[in-house]
């Protein structure tokens, strides 16, 4: 009923190609920009360090694990690698030079980042598909082994498990959730715009040609190692900052442990169920990953009380989470971006079905 | 003992635990074979078949019938596997495939662990994890009787594997299918019947693959692991050659455990988590398809 585009009609070149043609969804995306930065005056402390804050920042490396694996077809298992690599080089950064702001040291172990993402991508030029996504466990598996056995990385730290150093910028100390609540939320709404233009742009055009027909686009004169290498290092880029916020803001500690295996497979699944291929699916699966095991937990103790044994629980949630992964892959494989976009549609029509 | 007999015990042991690989990697290509799925729960099998082997045992049945009643229940995993997730996602892409059997491998994992729980198991096949004394008396060399073992039963069967797809009627069937599903179909092949076939073998597979480590490490849920060392095995090998995976296991076990002990220490080890994968790599580079891999052709 209010949720269609009759009367709007576009007038100028630069109307017709902004990102939310639709004036109810510039209104929307608005209430949600607002509502994000206001947030932190009503939610406690918890939600904010236990959920928002995860949240972003998974989004934020399930956007990467999307741009490498949605919009440019390579599949990969290894962003949890990529993570690490981003989180010990803003550890590094931050010790090594003085008085580095946090956010160009964020930025910079993106860069970081990106350039082993580019050396881990060579092989993609050479192999394709399922043979791909093994040898993309080769990063995952040298890099976490590297940044455990050479100890520069860790600053000669017996322990292993490092304390992250706060988050200084501009001479202020971001300490509280609330204040890292919001860098992480200015760093990822950036992030997330800029990916948006490029997947609409040349850029994500010549990544779906290469997705779609290595062969055809190469033929139409794309060049495969310039465009597979940009997916591969802005995919990593993207993970590489996520990582640093997860180890900053999130955990609070930088150690090689944080960034298993285990870890790239939730990624994985993130962009699984939020939506190959959109932006918006990659903030959906994340939440959806994030919370689901939360929820379980809440419910189960709320329907058996506390009697019931930890191991049970978390074995009957690693059930429903696998199960949900497949009922998704048949019944919605285009995940929960799609759903959205059915109700979008449906909206468009109310009250009539067709 | 002179460093010739130190480098031959270390290759000897690396070739026989890469048996072991290959024996979990046969599980994988049986399955890529027949359908086109890169089956990642092979691992969750392994763990779920001995785990269910192990708990029947203690339920209180002697081997020789806990051993059909753990085949019985792999046979159904494989025939549930085919009916709720293969049989909705046919013809969806490989990748889509690939991660059903991730979502699949949590799923087995999880019901493995809420049927028989997570304590850690040791299971005693009767051959015991020694040394073979001859062997020791005359070279000095220590070499496991459990390896040994794997190495024959991994031999036996491969050769009854290969017999199985080259010489009777239902390998010829697997093979139509594996060339061609929907022709294969169009000539009266019961699509079906073959794909819970091959995942029922794939089960029987990890069963003994799942009771020769389980025999070495013990039965607990580390043995999912083991399938990650495999996907180096496999596409070394080539997703779809039986002779490949063992090639590969050979290559992947020997050179692991050479680079392990004569490279390691000088980067404080653990150089055997990563060393097989960076060889894949290396590997494909040369050869994409693997070792015996079919060579693809891609048109546009």
């Amino acid at each position: 009923m209010f949720y269609r585009e009759a009367g709007q009609f576009r007038t100028s070149y630069a109307q017709d190609s902004q990102i939310f043609p639709l004036r109810q969804d510039r209104i929307g995306i608005a209430i949600i920009l607002i509502a994000a930065v206001l947030l932190p005056f009503v939610a406690n402390a918890y939600w904010l360090s236990a959920i928002l804050i995860p949240w972003l920042v998974l989004s934020l490396v399930a956007l990467g694990q999307n741009i490498l694996m949605g919009y440019a077809g390579q599949l990969s298992l290894g962003s949890a690698g990529f993570m690490a690599v981003g989180a010990f080089a803003c550890y590094n950064l931050i010790l090594r030079v003085e008085g580095i702001p946090f956010v160009v040291a964020v930025a910079l172990s993106g860069v970081c980042a990106a350039l082993v993402g580019i050396v881990f991508g060579l092989p993609s030029l050479r192999i394709r598909g399922l043979y791909l996504a093994v040898a993309t466990l080769a990063s995952q598996f040298f890099i976490v082994w590297a940044l455990d056995k050479f100890p520069w990385f860790k600053n000669y730290d017996p322990a292993g498990v490092i304390t992250a150093q706060p988050i200084i910028m501009f001479g202020h100390n971001f300490a509280s959730p609330r204040e890292k609540y919001w860098v992480v939320l200015a760093i990822v709404a950036v992030l997330a715009l800029l990916a948006k233009n490029m997947a609409r742009g040349s850029v994500g055009r010549g990544w779906m040609a290469v997705r779609d027909m290595d062969v055809a686009a190469e033929a139409m004169g794309l060049s495969l190692l310039r465009t597979k290498l940009q997916a591969f290092a802005i995919s990593s880029f993207y993970c590489g900052v996520g990582g640093a916020l997860f180890a900053f803001a999130y955990l609070q500690t930088v150690e090689p442990s944080a960034f298993t295996i285990e870890l790239s497979f939730r990624i994985l699944f993130m962009v699984i169920i939020g939506g190959l291929g959109t932006i918006m699916g990659s903030f959906l699966g994340a939440g959806f990953i994030l919370l689901m095991p939360i929820f379980l937990n809440v419910f189960f103790h709320g329907v058996f009380g506390q009697s019931v044994d930890a191991g049970v629980i978390s074995a009957v949630e690693q059930v429903i989470f696998g199960v949900m992964i497949i009922t998704f892959l048949i019944y919605e494989p285009l995940g929960l971006a799609r759903v959205w976009q059915l109700t979008k549609e449906r909206l468009r029509l109310w009250p009539f079905k067709h | 003992m002179p460093d010739i007999w130190f480098f031959i015990e270390v290759l000897v042991g690396g070739l026989l635990s890469g048996i072991m690989y290959s024996l979990v990697a046969l599980g994988f290509v049986l399955i890529y074979k027949a359908s086109s799925v890169f089956n990642f729960a092979q691992g969750a099998m392994v763990f779920f078949a001995v785990l269910t082997f192990v708990g029947v045992m203690e339920l209180g049945l002697p081997f020789w019938a806990a051993l059909p009643v753990a085949i019985g229940v792999m046979v159904l995993v494989g025939m549930a596997t085919e009916r709720f997730v293969l049989r909705p996602l046919v013809s969806q892409s490989e990748d889509t495939l690939l991660m059903a059997t991730i979502g699949l491998s949590f799923v087995i994992e999880g019901v493995a662990q809420l049927a028989w729980g997570v304590d850690v198991r040791n299971l005693d096949l009767g051959i015991r994890d020694e040394p073979i004394n001859w062997v020791m008396d005359k070279t000095g060399m220590l070499i496991s009787q459990l390896d040994i073992t794997a190495g024959i039963v991994a031999s036996v069967m491969v050769a009854s594997l290969a017999l199985l797809f080259s010489r009777t009627k239902v390998g010829r069937g697997l093979r139509a299918v594996a060339d061609d599903h929907t022709a294969a179909l169009s000539i009266g092949i019961p699509l079906k019947h073959i794909w819970m076939l091959v995942w029922a073998t794939a089960g029987v597979v990890a069963l003994v693959a799942g009771m020769l480590w389980g025999a070495r490490s013990g039965v607990q849920f580390a043995l999912v692991w083991v399938a990650l060392k495999a996907l180096p095995v496999l596409i070394i090998g080539g997703f779809t050659s039986v002779p490949g995976v063992i090639v590969a296991g050979l290559l992947v076990g020997a050179s692991e455990k050479v680079v392990e002990v004569y490279i390691g220490p000088k980067f404080g080890g653990g150089v055997e988590v990563w060393f097989p994968y960076v060889l894949a790599v290396l590997f494909l580079l040369v050869r994409p398809e693997g070792l015996f891999g079919e060579k693809i052709i891609r048109r546009v």
